[in-house]
Order: structure tokens, then C-alpha cells, then sequence
């Protein structure tokens, strides 16, 4: 598949993107050390959707890496109620970056102690932070039973909300009116419209994206009440080249979301690798993700991180801020200060009234041919996707139990080479080549 | 007509010893190759405290004979269904489950499937629980559903025909909402393949002891059930649906029993009616 090109490419960008500053970390629980992390953007035709949920209200935010022509852009997303002017709301694209660096599967380095006697260890922390545009998928349009009950103007976006008798009517209107829908749409739409859905219809207007001076679209955000709680994926399954990869990001107040009708599955996690994974730890995951999904038969969600808001450890990340989280729809927290979110927050107890669960899907119309419909869970335990590595102690020692110590190493690099394997199914004898040039001779 | 009990230690076929060797082989593929949620800790406490909680209920009920077949049935559902955030809230569903059977009874008969019950109270009255979904992929889900059906066959479990009455049901208004919705067949089809569903059918609403009696009242209210079921998942968005929809019906079995009279159901014919099992 071309996609598989470019995603090596935006890798490439990604890892070469990080850059060295220095993390805040809190209490070190795992006393591990945070070097690299697998953001979205390793994977093409990712969309990033942010749900913040309380009780029947939803605030849905929704990124793409759309890269075209921005006259071209234009989203169609079915949504469950009428929305008005003031449930709707552009979000700067950063924030959602800051999510997703924050919530990333990261590599973790520990340095061993000098067998001889009790060290301590230091290491550098390097979180990354690249630049991300946003927007969402297309779909598209035409008339006959269309309703406009509403239009906006919304920052550089011109929104419609759409109601429709029947499908042909809203295709034939959207197609009309310059959005192309693509072939098969049909069904989709008339099966959203029978549920008595609404559409989100939006295009960028030039001239306010002119004036805006921003040279991006910004992600767009939709607040509504309803029992509901879904992303609907199928209108982009319709004419999709292949797989796709959404990553979810869930805010809610009591714990973590999963799937009621896909399997939820935790990424492989915990696990030791050689030390050159740090170099590559892009195309490193991205071979993990790869692996599980095949393992699953595609159809499965995974979860890359669950984890109390109000902490983290170690942290991927500065922690977002109140405001930040209620620009993303967490209302409920009850601050929009810009501070950080955990000040005031985390006693130790009970843990806070914010939960994140990053869900990464790959999925088209075959493997997923429903829409996923999420549950709120009371699940409040920590999960993350961490990869370990441990540097060998390189002093001059002479003790027995340093002979003891080097002695195992060999064993221990073979089953951080095993690790590496079965984690991504990469070659044996290119990852004990690799890591013998790091000094990891294997036995 | 077969049955028997553990006391007098006939190898008889009743239904409940080839249900407890599925859902127990269910429990293993959990914990050995597939995760679906449970954990071993909370299977225990649920296990034990349905065991426990017929032994003493039993004592305290005066009943000649223990047997912890159908608790043991009780424990292993709610091993597979219930999550919860606290390990006491396992014990509570399954001292509720069991304790239901000796005390909310009417007329010889409990009401109540007890794990369905259950899990219906801890959802009303605790913040901590939830239903897992039962994704087990469809290798373990087909798996299931063929051993669930060979249960059937074999005819040991005797008025099962309800459990065909209420997935026949529950499928076909899947597959009439997929018409008129104009969605692909693959839809409902995927819809079926919840391992939740496989549990409630086989081992709730089939519960021979809190339905109907008579095979058009079974049918009555299997259909009964999916209807309300289907309305409380798709028209309001009530998850999970089925347990709500069963419980809240639940109680009409005593009025299809006074329209629809037939014979009591035992496990085991020679144990004189309305002995608590």
C-alpha cells in the first residue's frame, strides 16, 4: 500500500521533531524516565477525535490530517440533535496536540545500578512537541427534502445543519452545493436520517480565513445532549482507500470509556526492548500497533492510555491545563484558569473528576461496519503504553557480583531482542546486529 | 425423565452440569487466551459468595438437599459479566443473586433470574459497576454459541425452547431494523456477536425456574423481552438493555402462569414442588 510509504516519511518528520526539554515529573511511581514517544502523526489518514463527556452531554472535537487544497475541505458528520450557533466552537489545533503528546505510548530508560554498590541514576527527558493542522473528513452532497434549519459563520468555517426526508434528496443537495459525496454514501446517509440524525455540514469560507491570517483550519468542535454516545465512522469507510487510524481521546468525569459492540483491548505494554529502539522508537511502534491489529483480525479498539488527568508518571507531557481541558469540552471541572490542571486536584485519595482514554482503531468498512458506540466505565486504573529500556552499568567494578552482573547481561539483551521481535515482528538477526553496535551482544 | 441431585450422587444428565463445564471452559479461555475482563480475584469472591450464600440460605431455609449447581451457574455468569470497582460489590451481586431466590418468591416460584437481578440492582444502586459487553471475538463467540446450542439439543436442559424463542426474536428485530434502516446484513450480524447476549440467552432468560410455564407463554415472553429491549438500546439508548428489559418483565410470569397454566418446572421431577432449589 502507497500509505505505508508515507507513513515511513511522516515518521521521519515526527522522530526528527522532537526536540530536548526538560519534563516536569512528578512523584516518580515508576521511577522510569520518559526519552521518546509515538505521537499520532505516525500514522497517514489519522483522524483525532476528542470526546468529552458528561452524563448526556458530548462535546466531540474533531481533527484531521487533512492536507489539501483548503478550498476543497468540507465535512459532513452526522449528529444525533439540533445543534445551535453556541454549541459549536473552532479549537486551536495545539491543544489537541498537547492531548495527544501528553497521552502518547512513550519509551522509558532506566540506568542499572553499579552492581557493587547502591547508585543513583540520572538521565535526560526529552518530550516532543511537533505542530499539528487539523480537520476531518470529507464526504458530500445535493437537495430534495433538505432542510436547512440552521447556518453559521464559525471562524473560517461556513456551518449548515441539515435535515433530510431521504437520502437522494440530501445527496442530490450536497453534490449541488459543491460537496462531493462519495459513490455508496447513499445507504449511510438514509440509515442517519431514518435514526432521525442531523448533519453538520461545513466549508471553509476564504475570505474569513483570509482575515483570520492563520494559514490553518482549526479543528472544529460540536456540543449537544443526547444519550448517544458514538463516533460515527461509517460515512468515511464509504470511499476510503484502505484503513484507517482514529485516534480517540475521551474526557470523562468517572473513568475510562470501551466499546460496547468492538472488542477494547490493552496495547501491549511494560515491556523491556533493546536499547537502539530509542532511535527508532517511530517505526518501532508503529510495527507494534501494526502487529496487534493483525493479531485481533482488525477488529478490535485499543486502549495506548487510561490515566487519571490529575497525574501522570511518567509524564509524556506537560500536564494540560484547566483551560485547555474545558476548551475541549470538559466543563464539568469547574476552572478555567490557565493553570495546570492537577494543581488543586490530586490529593493522593479518590484521584480527579477528569479521566483520559486514548483509543487508537484501524479500521474500514469490512472489519468495523458499525459505527462504535462507547460506555463510560468506573474503571479508574492507570494504563499506559511503556516500553523500558535499561542501560547497562559500564563502571570499571570489579566485585563478584559485577562478574554475576555482566555474566547475565547476555541473557538479558536476548530477551529484550525476543521482546523486540514478537513485539513488532521485525527480523532477529538485524535486531541482534542492531544492537550489538549499541554494545548489546547478545549470547 | 432424567434429574437427580448431587446427594444422592446418580450421574444423571442434568442440563446444569454441561452449562457450568461451558461457562467454566468460557472463564479459562478468559484468563488463558483471550481477555475479555475478568479478572481471577473478583471470579472467586463471585463464585464463592454464591456458594456460600446458597449454603447458608439453604441451613436457614431447612432444605434437605444443598445444591450449588445452580449458584455455582449464578457465580460464573456474573464472573463473566460483572465489572465492578470495588471487589466487595462482587460479593453483594452474589449474595443478591442467591438471596433473591429464597426471599422475592411468589407462589412456589422465585421472580427473578437471580444474576440478572443482580446486576440490575448494583447498576440502580451502585456507582461502581458495569456490564462488560462480552466482545470475545468471533472465534470464541461462535464457539460459544455452538456449545451453548449442543446443550440445548441434547435436550437436558428441558424448556429451553425459550432461549430459540427470545434469539430468534432479538435477531429478527435486529434484521428489521437493518431494512429499514437500509444498512447492510453485515450490521445485525455483528450486533448478534456479543458474548453478552450468548450469556443472558442461555443462562438468564432460559433460567427454567422464572418462566412461564406454558410454551406460548415462554414465547409470549421471550418476545416480550427483545421488544422492550430493542426499544431501550436503540430508542433510548439504554445500556445494557437486556437485563432491564428481562427484570422489568420479569413479573408478568406469574400472570401468563394463571392464563397460560401448565406444569411447574423442576430440575428434578422426584423433588416435590416448590421446594427451594
Amino acid at each position: 500500500m502507497t500509505y505505508r510509504a508515507a507513513h515511513a516519511l511522516k515518521t521521519g518528520v515526527a522522530m526528527a521533531a522532537i526536540l530536548a526539554q526538560l519534563a516536569m515529573g512528578p512523584a516518580n511511581a515508576f521511577c522510569g524516565f520518559y526519552v521518546a514517544q509515538a505521537d499520532s502523526k505516525l500514522f497517514n489518514t489519522s483522524s483525532k477525535v476528542v470526546l468529552a463527556r458528561d452524563g448526556d452531554q458530548t462535546a466531540i472535537t474533531m481533527a484531521s490530517d487533512f492536507e489539501g487544497d483548503t478550498k476543497e475541505f468540507a465535512v459532513v458528520v452526522p449528529v444525533p440533535t439540533f445543534i445551535e450557533r453556541k454549541q459549536i466552537g473552532v479549537v486551536d489545533p495545539k491543544t489537541i496536540d498537547h492531548l495527544d503528546h501528553y497521552t502518547a505510548p512513550r519509551l522509558v530508560e532506566y540506568h542499572d545500578d553499579d552492581p557493587c554498590q547502591r547508585m543513583m541514576m540520572t538521565a535526560s527527558t526529552m518530550p516532543a512537541m511537533p505542530v499539528a493542522r487539523s480537520v476531518q473528513d470529507t464526504a458530500v452532497q445535493k437537495k430534495y427534502g433538505v432542510t436547512i434549519e440552521a447556518s453559521y459563520d464559525v471562524g473560517e468555517y461556513d456551518v449548515l445543519i441539515l435535515s433530510a426526508n431521504e437520502s437522494n434528496g440530501l445527496v442530490n443537495w450536497l453534490t449541488d452545493n459543491k460537496y462531493r459525496i462519495p459513490q455508496g454514501a447513499e445507504d449511510v446517509l438514509g440509515s442517519y436520517i431514518r435514526q432521525n440524525m442531523r448533519f453538520f455540514v461545513a466549508k471553509v469560507n476564504l475570505e474569513r480565513m483570509k482575515g483570520l491570517g492563520n494559514g490553518y483550519l482549526r479543528p472544529l468542535q460540536v456540543r449537544y445532549q443526547s444519550a448517544k454516545f458514538m463516533v460515527p465512522l461509517r460515512l468515511g469507510t464509504v470511499n476510503a482507500k484502505g484503513p484507517q487510524d482514529l485516534i480517540i481521546y475521551a474526557l470523562t468525569k468517572n473513568g475510562r470509556i470501551e466499546s460496547t459492540n468492538y472488542r477494547t483491548v490493552k496495547i501491549p505494554s511494560d515491556i523491556d526492548v533493546p536499547l537502539y529502539v530509542k532511535d527508532e522508537f517511530g517505526p518501532f511502534y508503529k510495527a507494534l500497533f501494526e502487529r496487534a491489529v493483525s493479531r485481533e483480525n482488525m477488529h478490535a479498539v485499543f486502549v495506548e492510555y487510561a490515566w487519571d488527568m490529575g497525574w501522570c508518571d511518567p509524564c509524556a507531557a506537560e500536564p494540560l491545563s484547566n483551560k485547555e481541558l474545558v476548551e475541549l469540552g470538559a466543563r464539568w471541572i469547574g476552572s478555567a484558569e490557565d493553570d495546570a490542571f492537577r494543581t488543586n486536584r490530586y490529593s493522593g485519595g479518590g484521584g480527579s473528576d477528569a479521566f483520559v482514554t486514548r483509543l487508537h482503531v484501524r479500521y474500514d468498512a469490512r472489519s468495523f461496519p458499525e459505527d462504535i458506540v462507547f460506555m463510560e466505565t468506573r474503571d479508574r486504573s492507570n494504563f499506559q503504553g511503556r516500553y523500558v529500556q535499561h542501560h547497562p552499568w559500564q563502571g570499571p567494578s570489579t566485585c563478584p557480583a559485577a562478574t554475576t552482573y555482566r555474566n547475565e547481561l547476555p541473557a538479558r539483551f536476548t530477551r529484550e531482542a525476543k521482546n523486540l521481535e514478537d513485539l513488532t515482528g521485525w527480523n532477529r538477526t538485524d535486531i541482534t546486529g542492531r544492537m550489538a553496535l549499541t554494545g548489546q551482544q547478545v549470547k | 425423565m432424567p434429574g437427580g441431585s448431587l446427594m444422592t450422587g446418580r450421574p444423571l444428565p442434568d442440563a446444569r452440569y454441561f452449562q457450568i463445564a461451558a461457562l467454566g471452559c468460557l472463564l479459562a479461555i478468559n484468563f488463558i487466551l483471550i481477555d475479555f475482563g475478568a479478572r481471577p480475584l473478583p471470579s472467586a469472591i463471585a463464585i464463592g459468595s454464591a456458594l456460600l450464600t446458597q449454603l447458608v440460605c439453604s441451613r436457614i431455609a431447612g432444605l434437605p438437599h444443598l445444591d450449588l449447581r445452580s449458584p455455582l451457574i449464578s457465580g460464573l455468569s456474573l464472573s463473566l459479566l460483572l465489572r465492578a470497582d470495588a471487589l466487595w460489590l462482587y460479593a453483594a451481586a452474589a449474595v443478591i443473586a442467591i438471596g433473591s431466590k429464597f426471599v422475592l418468591r411468589f407462589d412456589g416460584k422465585h421472580i427473578w433470574n437471580p444474576a440478572g437481578l443482580a446486576i440490575v440492582v448494583l447498576l440502580l444502586a451502585s456507582n461502581g459497576v458495569w456490564i462488560s459487553p462480552g466482545q470475545w471475538g468471533a472465534e470464541v463467540w461462535f464457539a460459544a454459541l455452538t456449545g451453548f446450542l449442543a446443550i440445548l439439543v441434547l435436550g437436558a436442559a428441558r424448556r429451553a425452547d425459550i432461549a430459540i424463542f427470545f434469539f430468534g426474536s432479538h435477531a429478527a428485530l435486529l434484521l428489521a431494523r437493518a431494512w429499514w434502516l437500509g444498512d447492510p446484513l453485515a450490521i445485525p450480524l455483528h450486533q448478534l456477536q456479543s458474548g453478552s447476549l450468548l450469556i443472558f440467552t442461555f443462562f438468564m432468560i432460559s433460567d427454567p425456574r422464572t418462566t412461564p410455564d406454558s410454551a406460548l407463554g415462554r414465547f409470549l415472553f421471550a418476545f416480550a423481552v427483545a421488544l422492550l429491549a430493542h426499544y431501550m438500546a436503540f430508542f433510548m439508548q439504554m445500556r445494557p438493555a437486556l437485563y432491564f428489559a428481562l427484570i422489568i418483565i420479569s413479573p408478568a410470569t406469574i400472570l401468563i402462569d394463571r392464563l397460560l397454566p401448565a406444569k411447574r418446572f423442576t430440575w428434578a421431577d422426584p423433588v416435590p414442588q416448590g421446594v427451594l432449589r
